[in-house]
């Protein structure tokens, strides 16, 4: 079993290497971060909202990352100052995300903060954004009933009223606390 | 922070000490001068020069592409080793390339539908179960864990008895493995149909449906141990360096990258992309090239041109390709040394990349002639190309002024299929054809299939490619230009996701052939065994050239 058990800790071995340096130097470095002053935690509706956010797969097309102005121009988009880790320090899991399919969301709350806008925005994207290849989420509302007192009511641009369902309130309202406007120090050792 | 610095320094440094005697060690030791005769374990005496394809239309032309005399027939003990190899590993090998055949089926559907919904957002949007944002995981999910991870075992599972030179210890196991792999996907798939998602990127199956594959990747691995302890080879062929090398590190990363409640913010998206690209890196990568190592030998009948570099390669991927994860957070909020060490081993990759395709393409390059007449070599060597151009591409665009603009856009997509689709698929499509003759004793019903086949996923293929990378590079000098709105990124990429479906549906046409294919042979396969059964004559002797 020589060759076999050598290959066995060599790959091992190398594969341990690889965590500590990718995975546990940042887990001790980044471990005792605490969330900076202007961040709070999610409210009950926003972590549910959060779920929402997960279970439709927006990662799949949105950001939460903000990049240096000397790498890009995310700023000059709305999309926020660049990020630190200490702004994460709520999130599990963390919801970064690799594709830019839509725009950043990492401060989509400062940037749109009309409920009224993201219900409609939700039920018919090409309603408010010409032109979105957004997948319409019709499905997070009620259609044809009649609006208790309690409901929000949004009102359909060719006429008509949709009534929002708590997951789509929960999703809304998460996406309005998206704001990391307060500032921070900068990362250490930033470079774009 | 400097002191985390220096003792990186330092351990690098270390690394380095370590490695330089490990080669003062083997260069002293003759371990290079004893290699080069391993290149030849897979051949039996006098078995060089023979070209072996079981799909090839005409043998004997293939035989003559070659160039070479062929040898004299191969000697029987060996024919008898490889035909009790087969046997031995058909029950397991059968159960896990059948299931990943058909996961292959469900994902690539998947992935047209996704496809299609980018330009053509209306397309059923009604149900919550067919929104984008459902059908996008389903079909990466299926496809690394369905088809990618349950070939890849199917044909390591085929290769390593004949590796070894002994019959397939423990198959059982490998079966119930089969099993409970195939349970975790079907729950696996359901959950995230109903939304019931960990949220993060190849990681997305809940916990609890991990375990399923946890058990069922143990199971799978049990006959590779018991079927070493009982080899009968002197030396491990370097296809099996790889199969040991990924059996151990694929379930380290899926436990770490999995474990519930340890992982936090920022520390999260580390571990995600540690995780994401070495199931590229260290699972499919591995297995595809201990396919490509014995395939390509095998069918040009020549060992493999330089067996020391295939050493070299082995242990640089380990080093590097572990460490290349987090070029996926450039320009992320995360430290900025991890980001570095990974664009450096991102390029470094350029090593064990280019030592393979020295290795692999030298092999079959002037026996290129065989590429007419061996379906298989055809699958295989273009798989090797685009494992080389993927690699390539991936360490150019690890650099930071590159990946500003890559990074976030289709090019990406672009890239990730030119690997697993170009190279792991391509690689496992030739090992199937190859294999599935060997275990079944059937041959391939309607061998113009195999064209077919081929013809359609290079067109869809190219198609796909091309046009996404191309839009994905459209797409990310529009969102670098602030004077562009964002809308424009969105509109400019449009005709090249169309193009995108179109490459998509043949591509999905071409694996529709495949899978019918794969049920004609064991159909085959049926009716010969019932026959063989009815006659009571002695099964007639498997023809192995």
């Amino acid at each position: 079993m020589n060759a076999a058990l050598g290959t066995a800790f060599g790959a091992v071995g190398l594969l341990a290497l690889a965590g500590s340096l990718l995975v546990g130097a940042p887990y001790a470095q980044l471990r005792g971060e605490g969330a900076p002053a202007g961040l709070r935690p999610y409210t009950a509706e926003a972590a549910r909202g959060r779920e929402a956010y997960m279970a439709l797969g927006c990662i799949y097309c949105h950001s939460q990352q903000p990049r240096d102005p000397r790498q890009a121009p995310d700023a000059e988009r709305g999309w926020g100052r660049p990020s630190v880790p200490a702004d994460y320090a709520y999130d599990h899991p963390h919801l970064l995300g690799t594709m830019r399919t839509g725009p950043d969301l990492f401060n989509i709350g400062a940037r749109q903060p009309s409920r009224d806008w993201h219900l409609l925005h939700l039920y018919d994207p090409r309603a408010v954004v010409p032109g979105s290849i957004m997948p319409a989420h019709r499905f997070l509302f009620d259609v044809g009933g009649a609006a208790g007192p309690e409901d929000v009511v949004v009102n359909l641009p060719g006429g008509g009223t949709a009534v929002a369902r708590p997951e789509a309130l929960d999703l809304v309202a998460y996406l309005l606390s998206l704001d990391h406007t307060y500032p921070v120090a900068p990362a250490e050792g930033s470079v774009p | 922070m400097n002191d985390t610095l220096a003792r990186l320094l330092a351990l690098c440094f270390l690394v380095a000490v370590v490695g330089l005697l490990g080669l003062v060690w083997a260069v002293s030791r003759r371990q290079f001068t004893h290699l080069a005769a391993g290149a030849r374990v897979i051949f039996g005496p006098g078995e060089e020069g023979r070209a072996e394809d079981p799909v090839a239309p005409s043998p004997a032309l293939l035989q003559r592409s070659l160039g070479v005399p062929p040898p004299a027939a191969s000697p029987p003990a060996d024919v008898a080793d490889r035909t009790r190899a087969d046997r031995s590993s058909r029950g397991p090998v059968l159960w896990f390339v059948v299931s990943a055949v058909v996961w292959l089926l469900l994902g690539s559907l998947l992935g047209v539908l996704a496809s299609v919904k980018m330009h053509w957002p209306e397309v059923l949007d009604a149900s919550v179960y067919t929104t984008f944002g459902r059908v996008r995981p389903l079909h990466l999910n299926i496809i690394a864990y369905g088809w990618l991870s349950m070939a890849g075992v199917g044909v390591a599972l085929w290769l390593l008895p004949r590796l070894l030179r002994t019959p397939l210890r423990g198959g059982r196991w490998a079966v119930a493995g089969a099993l409970v792999w195939n349970v975790g996907m079907v729950l696996g798939v359901a959950a995230l149909l109903t939304g019931h998602t960990e949220g993060v990127e190849w990681l997305e199956f809940p916990w609890q449906i991990d375990l399923f594959f946890v058990v069922g990747g143990a199971l799978a691995g049990v006959p590779l141990l018991l079927t070493l302890q009982h080899r009968r080879v002197e030396h491990l062929y370097v296809s099996t360096w790889y199969i040991i090398a990924a059996l151990v590190w694929f379930p380290i990363l899926f436990v770490v990258a999995n474990v519930p409640g340890v992982h936090f913010g920022v520390e999260h998206a580390l571990v995600n992309w540690w995780f994401a690209h070495n199931v590229l890196g260290l699972w499919f990568t591995p297995m595809s090239l201990a396919a490509a190592y014995y395939l390509i030998p095998k069918i040009v009948g020549r060992p493999i041109h330089s067996y020391q570099l295939s050493l070299l390669a082995f242990w640089a991927l380990a080093l590097f390709y572990s460490q290349v994860g987090v070029h996926h957070l450039i320009g992320g909020p995360v430290p900025t040394w991890v980001v570095t060490l990974s664009i450096v081993t991102s390029v470094a990759m350029c090593v064990p990349v280019l030592a393979t395709a020295v290795n692999l393409h030298f092999t079959a390059f002037d026996r290129l002639a065989a590429l007419r007449h061996s379906p298989t070599l055809r699958f295989v060597v273009l798989g090797a190309m685009m494992y080389t151009v993927a690699s390539v591409q991936g360490s150019l665009h690890a650099l930071r002024s590159l990946n500003t603009l890559t990074h976030f856009t289709h090019y990406t997509v672009a890239h990730a299929h030119l690997g697993a689709y170009g190279f792991n698929t391509f690689v496992f499509f030739g090992a199937v054809y190859f294999l599935m003759p060997r275990i079944t004793g059937a041959e391939w019903p309607w061998p113009r299939l195999v064209s077919a086949h081929f013809a359609l996923v290079v067109a869809g293929f190219a198609v796909y490619v091309v046009f996404l990378s191309i839009g994905g590079l459209l797409q990310g000098a529009a969102m670098l230009d602030a004077s562009r709105p964002f809308m424009e990124s969105v509109e400019v990429t449009l005709p090249y996701l169309l193009a995108r479906s179109v490459g998509g549906t043949l591509m999905t046409l071409g694996h529709v052939v495949f899978a019918a294919h794969v049920g004609g042979i064991l159909w085959a396969a049926s009716r010969r065994r019932a026959a063989a059964a009815t006659s009571m004559a002695p099964a007639a002797q498997e023809v192995l050239s």
